[in-house]
């Protein structure tokens, strides 16, 4: 297949999830199943991360800051505006595609593999949107959280690393956070996260859904390879994009 | 109601697996689909119940062409339709419970407590009395048959396809699920599909069988009649160990 056969097939499966539930009742319980598995379990690894690169941001833009024209303040200036613009929704999003992407590819790669999937049409129940509308739902509900989440423990961090390795104080760290802050950049960073959760939900359970069963669990490592991939290229794209809209 | 198949065609990239298939499953029959592997059963199985479109040909399920139906007609004809999968096809992350629960949940109207009772009802018919809270990979082989089973018969299907219901299980189990699938398809007068290459279940439960060979319907007939034919073919496929050749040549 193609490059625009593969995106006319994603279309294709984008509507059928879109299609009327079955049951609203099952829907809502795979729903809150899929906010805790996509969501809510990955939020320890977004913790640490945030944590610990708000604390390197802080180091590195003290490291680099020479000239004394430059006040203090623009540490806590430069990690908001790192954390906030690009890391806590572009890189966050990026490892959530590899963890949530291979998960999600894997899981439904296994029910195609044993026959799980041929059961639910046989049943009448359509499979699509069974599977996939929760898992979409669900990214979009909780990744613009998981960013501000990540958005808040990594300006903590550089706070922690910043005061406590007497790199800068806690006032002029904060008077940094609060200089020329604009809360557009948060709406900025929440939008395209939406953009990018739903890329991590879809583009993993299409390579999932239509995984080769002959090739066996080979063919689910792949898609699930192949889904990390591809989502990691489709945030990159409409990061640029997105950018290039609303911040120029 | 009968299931026919009329002149099935189907191929893949370019192969012709099924070459005109015409056939009459009967209601409260275990109708037996039989021959070696690759020759086209799952293929066909899988076109009746619309899994694969037909190239050519007709599927009619109690005088309906399911064929020309579009997708929501075909949906009512689906929840008529129990299967049980090679592999069971149970859902991982669900208890028994929630597997056989799963079609009434999707398709039913019931209270919680109905469906349970129902649920209960099935599980005791398959003889899995108090297994309503484990986990698929808490069972065996035999069990996970024993509730796709369940799970195939909670909806009261009028139709059921079993796909080498026997597929990794000892004799003595698949005798089980033999004699679990004809009495059921007694009991409820279903139009029973099952799918096998396994001589144990043909001469346990074959009422209506249909031998395909290179993608096409070679012989038609039942547990009595195959042991008894004259056809090469039947004949190589059902006395194909050397033993059953020896026993094949003191019988004649």
């Amino acid at each position: 297949m193609n490059l625009f056969e593969h995106i006319g097939r994603f279309i294709l499966m984008i509507g059928s999830a879109f299609k009327k539930p079955e049951k609203w009742k099952v829907l809502w319980k795979n729903f809150i199943h899929e906010i805790n598995s996509i969501g809510i379990s990955s939020l320890s690894i977004v913790a640490l991360l945030s944590l610990f690169m708000g604390a390197v941001m802080v180091i590195q833009t003290a490291s680099n800051i020479d000239s004394v024209l430059i006040p203090d303040y623009t540490v806590g200036f430069a990690t908001r505006q790192s954390m906030i613009l690009e890391f806590s929704s572009t890189m966050i999003c990026l490892i959530l595609a590899g963890k949530v992407g291979s998960n999600i590819a894997s899981e439904i790669g296994t029910m195609r593999l044993t026959e799980q999937i041929d059961a639910l049409e046989v049943m009448g129940v359509n499979s699509i949107n069974h599977l996939v509308l929760p898992k979409i739902l669900a990214s979009l509900f909780i990744f613009p959280f998981i960013v501000l989440i990540s958005m808040g423990l990594g300006l903590i961090g550089g706070g922690l690393i910043g005061t406590q390795a007497g790199i800068i104080t806690l006032e002029k760290y904060i008077m940094g956070l609060q200089y020329y802050f604009e809360p557009f950049s948060i709406t900025y960073s929440l939008f395209k996260t939406l953009f990018f959760a739903f890329f991590i939900a879809t583009i993993p359970s299409y390579f999932g859904y239509y995984v080769n069963p002959s090739g066996g669990a080979l063919e689910v490592g792949k898609s699930g390879t192949k889904s990390v991939v591809a989502s990691s290229m489709v945030i990159l794209l409409i990061n640029l994009i997105i950018t290039y809209f609303m911040l120029l | 109601m009968s299931i026919i198949v009329k002149d099935i065609k189907k191929g893949f990239s370019g192969t012709e697996i099924l070459k005109g298939i015409s056939f009459e499953f009967e209601p409260g029959k275990t109708n037996l689909i039989i021959g070696q592997s690759g020759s086209g059963k799952s293929v066909l199985t899988k076109c009746i119940v619309g899994l694969y479109e037909v190239d050519e040909g007709q599927v009619i399920y109690g005088g309906e062409n399911f064929s020309a139906m579009n997708k929501s007609e075909r949906k009512q004809i689906r929840t008529q339709i129990g299967m049980l999968f090679q592999g069971s096809a149970l859902f991982d992350s669900y208890s028994v419970e929630e597997n056989v629960m799963f079609p009434l949940t999707m398709f039913s109207d019931m209270s919680k407590e109905e469906m349970l009772d129902r649920v209960n009802f099935c599980l005791e018919r398959v003889e899995l009395e108090n297994k309503n809270h484990l986990y698929p990979s808490e069972i065996s082989g035999g069990m996970q048959k024993r509730v796709a089973i369940a799970r195939a018969i909670a909806l009261n299907p009028k139709y059921l396809f079993c796909d080498e219901p026997n597929s990794g299980l000892d004799p003595k189990t698949s005798i089980v699920i033999d004699n679990l699938i004809h009495d059921l398809t007694k009991e409820y007068n279903i139009t029973t599909v099952v799918i096998t290459h396994d001589m144990n279940s043909v001469m346990e439960i074959g009422e209506n069988i249909m031998y395909i060979h290179e993608g096409h319907n070679w012989w038609t007939g039942n547990k009595h009649s195959i042991v008894t034919t004259d056809n090469e073919e039947i004949g190589n496929f059902v006395y194909a160990s050397s033993f059953m050749k020896q026993l094949r040549g003191k019988l004649s």
